[in-house]
């Protein structure tokens, strides 16, 4: 057995001993410790070849259905490495940070989504990869609905047009998988192992047109997962409304599947794809909408918890800008800023859910001078959102240097195409990060008091797994290439 | 001992168990079905073990029966079924009793032996005089299964029911046997399929026969158009009898499904543009029509009874496809995968519902309100059968699902899978519905949060069937194995 099989199968079985009668807090948090020790004894052991050649490390695979073929195979390289590591990171901060008061069922979906997330990364057959995304998804259905914010009716209505919005982009998804599966396998034996189809894609690709098509099906099926403009409306909602673990587990790390299935199935399948002309044009619309109106909307956001909601909307544009350009720096760019940006929105997310705890309100304008009695908390808060703004030395500023640079040399210098134009769109949208988080760290933190309502500092049991998440941030900020020598192979090969 | 004499055996013990509660009043409910279910489990591992080959039939029955990898398939999946159907009626007994005459349930656990022996019967039919006879006595039997509760007004109206639609539907499949034979002047499939290809043949002649044919099996498998009968009949069923309905009734139509479409659809066929047209529309129409008034449903029992409809929908898509062989998988089998799958979901809700019936609830969406609180264990247990349902991945459910999918993608039949999804979009929501109403508090009513017990060989059942949902859905290649063992290497299992 792989150790990759243990990795996903601590978490689900935790859940279900948690669900029938294991005790909770216990369980769950020595699960999700597990679990990350294991990943860092993955990424300490990845072998250097790997990383070079870009081929898969710690595979294992079972057949579990001959004809059409499909295999419960695992495996990693450097990129599911990196969103593996991720999952366990989120994963131990949002169990450890369950308030004792709350049932049972948060341990039991947290786990659940994180099992799910990491079957996702590192199952490298297609069949299991969709298979585990859409099992995360039930628990976060659940648990927007019965223990979202607010009235029962509107989280409710929240939980389901979350749902419609994330069932329809996997049907889409699944349309478009299928359809890449039966173009790529052989005349007589469809197979949904990755690999496989990657080697046919890589000796006889598809004509670039039909590339496009395909690449547009599973972006939109991508998209939708990953709330790309304008099929985002579902994220703010959700986020703002789900209980601080889902949201910190979703935003941070569920919701990268989307990006990650771009970058590991569609780019490698259909390596023309995200060139072909129309198809490239309408993903930089689409990330500028992300980037430019939805930094806008999060501007004039009154409360911290949908504030922080939008702006992890909009920092996707950024990541699918690395996408659309399609060099080998922007694509390594944006998986350097995948991890960045859930590590830092589960940070601010933890935070905020623990704000709301204490002061019943989160809206701006009622929030003030809490830095004076809580000096660790806002410390915490200023990594997350200064690496959120993009500052250097924070883990963010790495991914969106190589992003941008990456991009705007894209294929030569004549002259600005759209996509150098969309570059440097998305570089207003960093100024406009700053000012909404700039802004909302003042009204929060600095100034007075409002009366009555001020914050106490989480006890040092509570603050170590948020230090955890501020330190990986400031660690990856000062050293990416730590993530980056795990993937020094090209991720693209036109 | 061959096939043959283990269904004799099969219906001869069912007439025993008559016999036996009529003349040996002291003889126990319980033991009486564990008898019936010990008889059938006998009698699987009897077939398991059983020669396939044409020769190890009784000579008169040769000419008529046939021993193919799907035929056998069908015979183990009718004792499975049969089964746990057993063991649902054992566990619902005591609520049932109140609703029958002098309190009795022995008929519910020899009946379903007879019906057993029909559905293993027509697995094997070569001609549709066979298929006929068997058919009938599934029918029948089910006549008296539907109407047994009978204090109870549902069950009489829905016995009713079933009896003038059944009875109709019946004629209307003789009726187009009559004219398929006036076509082609064959009754065995084989015949028909050679039949088909050529010139000799009036196809208008043979398309209006198999029309009818069609249409009666469409009754017992509740396609559209002819689903009506279904919600109001299951409804009123006792609970087992919906879920043998549902199950074993469904595969029995299919089975014959499959042979006659396998023999209309045949490369050659003169008919088979306009058969595949009729069965993509048909198929559609009842995802859709199976689908979209389960939303509306507050009975679960009922929503169960359209999300049937639904999956017949499926399975007749699958169908249509019957001689693909792109992938090496053809449209038979894909209906067979299906149905196996289908068999441990539907009789894990239905034992839901029975334990509820059975805790004093009723069947309504709303009194699984808060179950997750009263029974962790038997939520998770719904859970896992209405994902499944549904077709969420990593459940048995998906795969037969996706393989239609599939199916339809690599014919190009883009207005049926269109249906298709739009139909498992929809299940999702009314699936997903009844889930939450399970995990939420019920904060109105506290005399309902007192926790449910269970007996142990309830939840150890409840627990197998969940695990099988399970495992069919992560390791689904043993059932794979056993759908083409008899085609690959029909050597390996004769003889033992």
């Amino acid at each position: 057995m792989s150790v990759l099989e243990f990795i996903i199968l601590i978490p689900i079985l935790a859940s279900l001993a948690i669900w029938v009668g294991a005790p909770a807090r216990a369980t769950g948090v020595a699960a999700a410790v597990i679990n990350l020790l294991l990943l860092v004894g993955v990424a300490w052991q990845f072998p250097t070849s790997a990383a070079e050649t870009g081929s898969l490390a710690f595979t294992s695979s079972r057949e579990v259905l001959q004809n059409p073929e499909i295999h419960f195979a695992v495996g990693v390289d450097g990129v599911a490495l990196i969103l593996a590591l991720l999952t366990g990171l989120v994963t131990l901060a949002a169990v450890w940070q369950i308030q004792d008061d709350k049932p049972r069922i948060y341990y039991t979906a947290s786990l659940l989504i994180s099992g799910g997330a990491l079957g996702a990364f590192v199952c490298t057959d297609l069949f299991f990869l969709y298979a585990f995304h859409e099992l995360a998804l039930i628990p976060t259905f659940l648990m927007i609905a019965l223990h979202g914010q607010g009235e029962p009716a509107a989280r409710r209505a929240v939980a389901w047009k979350t749902t419609i919005y994330l069932g329809a982009g996997s049907l889409i998804l699944l349309a478009g998988l299928v359809w890449a599966v039966l173009e790529y396998s052989p005349a007589q034996q469809m197979t949904f192992d990755l690999e496989a189809l990657r080697s046919q894609a890589a000796t006889s690709p598809l004509p670039a047109a039909k590339q496009g098509i395909i690449f547009f099906v599973l972006l939109i099926g991508f998209g939708t997962l990953v709330s790309l403009f304008p099929l985002h409306s579902w994220a703010a909602p959700a986020y703002a409304t789900a209980p601080t673990p889902v949201a910190m587990l979703h935003a941070g790390v569920l919701k990268k599947f989307g990006l990650y299935g771009l970058i590991r199935i569609a780019i490698p399948l259909l390596p023309q794809g995200a060139q072909v002309e129309w198809v490239q044009q309408a993903m930089l619309w689409m990330l500028l909408g992300n980037i430019l109106v939805m930094g806008l909307v999060t501007i004039n956001q009154k409360k911290l918890d949908s504030m922080l909601a939008n702006s992890s909307v909009m920092h996707m544009g950024y990541i699918f800008l690395g996408i659309a350009a399609g060099t080998d720096i922007a694509l390594k760019g944006a998986v350097l800023l995948m991890f960045a940006h859930g590590i830092s929105i589960a940070l601010l997310f933890a935070l905020s859910g623990r704000m709301r705890n204490q002061l019943g309100t989160l809206e701006l304008t009622k929030l003030g001078g809490l830095a004076a009695h809580a000096p660790a908390f806002t410390v915490l808060f200023a990594f997350g959102a200064f690496a959120s703004i993009g500052l250097p030395g924070l883990a963010n500023f790495a991914g969106e240097v190589m992003v941008f640079a990456g991009s705007f040399s894209g294929h030569g210098l004549k002259e600005l195409g759209l996509l150098q134009w969309a570059v440097i769109g998305g570089l207003w949208g960093v100024v406009i990060s700053a000012v909404y988080m700039l802004r909302a760290y003042r009204s929060v933190f600095q100034g007075s008091a409002q009366s009555g309502l001020f914050m106490t500092d989480p006890s040092l049991s509570q603050r170590w797994p948020l230090i955890l998440l501020a330190a990986a941030l400031l660690v990856v900020g000062c050293c990416p290439w730590l993530l980056l020598n795990l993937m020094k192979a090209p991720l693209i090969s036109l | 001992m061959s096939v043959f004499s283990i269904e004799v055996g099969v219906a001869l013990l069912g007439l025993a168990l008559l016999l036996l509660e009529a003349f040996v009043p002291s003889i126990s409910r319980r033991n009486l079905g564990l008898i019936a279910m010990g008889g059938v489990a006998l009698a699987f591992i009897l077939l398991v073990f059983a020669p396939t080959t044409p020769e190890s039939l009784p000579g008169f029955i040769s000419a008529y029966h046939q021993l193919d990898s799907l035929a056998m398939f069908y015979k183990g999946f009718a004792l499975v079924t049969t089964f746990v159907v057993l063991w649902l009626v054992l566990e619902c007994a005591g609520y049932l009793s109140k609703f029958t005459l002098e309190g009795k349930v022995s008929e519910l656990l020899s009946l379903p032996l007879i019906v057993c022996v029909g559905m293993m019967w027509m697995a094997s039919a070569k001609d549709l005089v066979t298929v006929f006879v068997s058919l009938e006595l599934v029918t029948v039997s089910f006549y008296v299964l539907v109407a047994y509760a009978r204090k109870s007004a549902f069950s009489i109206e829905a016995g009713v029911k079933y009896l003038i639609l059944g009875a109709l539907s019946t004629g209307i499949l003789v009726f187009g046997i009559a004219w398929v034979y006036g076509a082609t002047g064959q009754l065995s499939f084989e015949g028909i399929s050679t039949a088909v290809r050529s010139s000799a043949i009036h196809p208008q002649v043979l398309l209006l026969g198999s029309a009818f044919v069609l249409a009666g099996l469409g009754f017992k498998v509740a396609a559209a158009p002819f689903h009506m009968w279904v919600p109001d009949v299951y409804q009123g069923s006792p609970t087992p009898v919906t879920a043998f309905l549902s199950v074993g009734s469904k595969a029995a139509g299919f089975i014959v499904l499959t042979r006659f479409v396998d023999a209309l659809l045949v490369s050659g066929s003169r008919v088979a543009t306009e058969i595949q047209a009729l069965l993509l529309v048909a198929g559609a129409i009842t995802v859709l029509l199976g689908a979209l008034p389960a939303v509306f449903q507050s009975s679960l029992k009922r929503l169960l009874a359209y999300s049937s409809i639904s999956h017949a929908g499926y399975l007749i898509l699958a169908l249509a496809c019957v001689q693909s062989t792109r992938f090496g998988i053809s449209g038979g089998e894909i209906v067979a995968f299906y149905l196996a799958t289908y068999l441990p979901m539907t009789m894990l809700a239905f034992l839901g519902l029975g334990i509820m019936r059975a805790q004093g609830l009723g069947e309504e969406i709303e009194d699984f309100r808060g179950l997750a609180k009263r029974s962790p264990l038997l939520a998770l247990l719904m859970t896992i059968s209405l994902a499944s349902l549904a077709g969420l991945p990593l459940t048995a459910g998906f795969l037969g699902k996706m393989l239609v999918f599939v199916t339809l993608v690599d014919h190009a039949y883009w207005g049926a899978l269109g249906c298709g999804i739009i139909a498992a979009g929809v299940g999702f929501y009314y699936y997903f519905k009844t889930i939450l109403v399970m995990y939420s508090a019920d904060e109105n009513a506290p005399a309902k949060q007192n926790p449910l017990t269970l007996c142990t060989g309830t939840k150890i059942g409840a627990i197998a069937l969940a695990a099988i949902v399970i495992i069919l859905g992560v390791y689904p290649k043993p059932l794979q194995f056993i759908l083409t063992q008899g085609t690959h290497a029909p050597a390996e299992v004769t003889q033992k």
